[in-house]
């Protein structure tokens, strides 16, 4: 009980740090984020004085109350979903925005590296159990890819089988022209087909690092004692490698996934931008260029709690499958 | 000393010194890799001309005059493959040293102190590893309108420390309560002579590792801002170069010349910092060193041996 506790506990500082950080910021940043917004708003529609209000708590410049009394209020608007209005999306909230664009990342980024974990975990397995073979000689290979800049590679395979060979679309999420969102067939499809492409190299560059990983870790288990009594007892190869072998060496890669979510999330950022994917990266981007710092901080934050979600999810799985870890807490 | 002079002794041994002193190929490839890498960039600058001049030989393939080709607007690839050479190792330097800094003062420290302030600087340190990186890095760098190089690298180095952190941490505690440690500290020694001279030698080869980590990290970090169009004003790095050839529609023009080469050196001095890692690795634990079927066959086991082992061990 002690370890999840614990485990909540971090994860309950470590985003209140996300949040003062996000607060903090824009306050500490040269230049007047909200003239500017506020300027850009304009342009586009009347500005409330609510809608200012809530800009400058989230940007800080309203200089009348004391800074830790706008933290407060910062802290209560966010706990009620208000991040402010987008300048790109206007007049869509912040909120809605995002709720429009995270299953996209989700969806894409959440599938490809769990492709990807499998395949490296199954071939760093193998790679492991047979030392020296023509698939443990591929492994320096493979690090290869995993040195490629990753929007390089994107970018040269959107050029070879999108203009060249013309197999894949070059971008977007789906086929805007023929089908429409939702629950049926042929958007489930049009949408699978216009995800492979980024999904695959999501996949190539990604899967070294748990190849390697495995690798070393089954070469570490193999030289363990309770392999020597499995194979004494008379065991079969097979089961060696999997129920004593695997089994053991591939807890560090697993605690290793929720490190990795983070990078992933970084990775989709560049992933949506190579292939005009329309997800949570994109927005970011978007926001960006379009000095939209309230949508910006709202993007921010919500990678931020995704990723600290996906973190504890992880960490609770953990403690299940390795009983160690709850007895160490 | 009869054993000494006997021949047959000192061929055996004179064979041992040498297998010893035989570097691992894969380190040999990588260092050679870097090594080029590296005097490319810091000689290369003087011999070339000026990157940002512009021609009206605009998209030129590479030929006589022009080794890499132009770009779009007449500029010479292989000048400001020199130049982004060094932009981009400084870089890479920069933010190596910095991250490895940083990871030792909240790491090692704090392993070595124990108590609340271990606790404080592994909390510090793990809030830092699950905040996303890159996001943080376009939202800090998006503030700043006029990016100089060292903004950049502060940015990267850190957002980039942590993880390194945590390794340091953990080797710590290991090597602090090992006897000798113990027995420094109960002869008297300070605190600091404790962590420089007693602790410090034990964590070289995971620092040089980590440090090369953070260098690939940085190098491929500092490529992906400049793609997105965050990096540095008005420098030349391989991300910039990059980021320019992205926005000149390099590939769709087809000028390879232009897109190809800065990827291809990020890739190859990656590959072989990552060689170079290996070697450390199989250095610090020789369970990963390797057993390939040339050494195997280097103890001059005859065929039916070796099947037999192999057998023996099914």
């Amino acid at each position: 009980m002690t370890y999840y506790l614990r485990k909540l506990g971090f994860y309950v500082v470590a985003l209140w740090a996300a949040l003062t950080l996000n607060f903090f910021l824009p306050r500490w940043m040269p230049g007047d984020p909200v003239d500017l917004m506020i300027a850009k708003l304009a342009a586009k529609g009347p500005v409330s004085p609510e809608i200012r209000h809530s800009l400058e708590l989230l940007l800080g410049t309203d200089s009348s109350r004391p800074i830790f009394l706008q933290y407060v209020d910062y802290l209560n608007n966010v706990a009620h979903g208000d991040l402010g209005v987008s300048v790109t999306y206007f007049p869509q909230t912040v909120s809605t925005t995002l709720a429009d664009t995270l299953p996209w990342t989700i969806a894409l980024m959440g599938i490809a590296t769990i492709i990807s974990f499998a395949i490296g975990i199954l071939l760093g397995q193998l790679a492991g159990w047979k030392r020296g073979s023509w698939l443990d000689n591929l492994i320096p290979v493979t690090t290869m890819f995993q040195a490629v800049p990753y929007f390089w590679l994107a970018l040269v395979l959107l050029y070879l089988l999108s203009s060249v060979a013309q197999i894949f679309p070059t971008g977007g999420g789906y086929d805007v022209n023929t089908v429409v969102p939702g629950f049926n067939l042929p958007f489930l499809r049009s949408a699978v087909y216009y995800g492979t492409l980024p999904a695959l190299t999501i996949v190539l560059s990604s899967i070294a690092g748990w190849m390697l990983g495995m690798r070393n870790m089954m070469v570490s288990t193999l030289s363990e004692d309770y392999i020597v009594t499995a194979e004494a007892k008379g065991l079969t190869r097979r089961r060696i490698m999997t129920t004593y072998a695997a089994r053991n060496a591939v807890l560090p890669s697993l605690a290793g996934f929720a490190i990795t979510l983070g990078f992933v999330v970084s990775g989709s950022i560049i992933t949506e931008q190579v292939f005009s994917y329309p997800g949570i990266g994109m927005t970011l981007m978007s926001a960006v260029q379009n000095s939209d710092y309230a949508l910006m901080q709202g993007v921010f934050l919500v990678i931020t709690i995704s990723v600290l979600g996906a973190n504890l999810l992880v960490d609770l799985l953990y403690a299940v499958i390795d009983p160690r870890t709850r007895a160490r807490a | 000393m009869a054993a000494l002079t006997d021949p047959a002794v000192v061929v055996e041994s004179a064979v041992r010194e040498k297998r010893r002193r035989r570097l691992s190929p894969k380190l040999v490839v990588g260092l050679v890799i870097c090594g080029g890498i590296t005097l490319f960039g810091i000689v290369g600058p003087f011999f070339v001309g000026d990157p940002q001049k512009v021609d009206n030989i605009g998209l030129t393939p590479p030929g006589s005059g022009h080794l890499l080709g132009t770009t779009q607007t007449g500029q010479d690839v292989f000048a400001q493959l020199a130049y982004a050479t060094r932009g981009s190792l400084l870089i890479g330097l920069t933010v190596g040293l910095a991250a490895l800094a940083l990871a030792a003062i909240f790491g090692v420290i704090g392993a070595y102190a124990g108590g609340w302030v271990d606790e404080a600087f592994s909390l510090f340190s793990n809030v830092m590893l699950v905040l996303p990186g890159l996001p943080l890095m376009i939202v800090i760098s998006s503030y700043v309108q006029n990016k100089g190089v060292w903004l950049v690298a502060g940015v990267l180095a850190l957002t980039s420390w942590a993880g390194c952190a945590r390794v340091l941490r953990a080797v710590t505690l290991s090597v602090r309560n090992r006897d000798y440690v113990a027995a420094a500290r109960v002869s008297g020694e300070r605190t600091w002579r404790i962590l420089c001279v007693e602790i410090l030698p034990n964590l070289v080869p995971i620092l040089v590792s980590l440090f090369v980590f953070s260098v690939i990290g940085a190098i491929l970090g500092e490529a992906g801002l400049a793609f997105i169009g965050l990096g540095a004003s008005n420098s030349w790095t391989w991300g910039t170069m990059l980021f320019w050839a992205g926005n000149g529609l390099a590939l769709r023009l087809g000028a390879l010349w232009w897109f190809v080469p800065p990827g291809v050196l990020i890739t190859l001095f990656g590959a072989g910092l990552a060689m170079i890692n290996f070697s450390i690795d199989e250095i610090v634990n020789p369970k990963l060193r390797d057993q390939t079927r040339r050494t195997r066959r280097g103890w001059k086991a005859s065929k039916e041996q070796i099947a037999v082992a192999e057998e023996a061990t099914k």
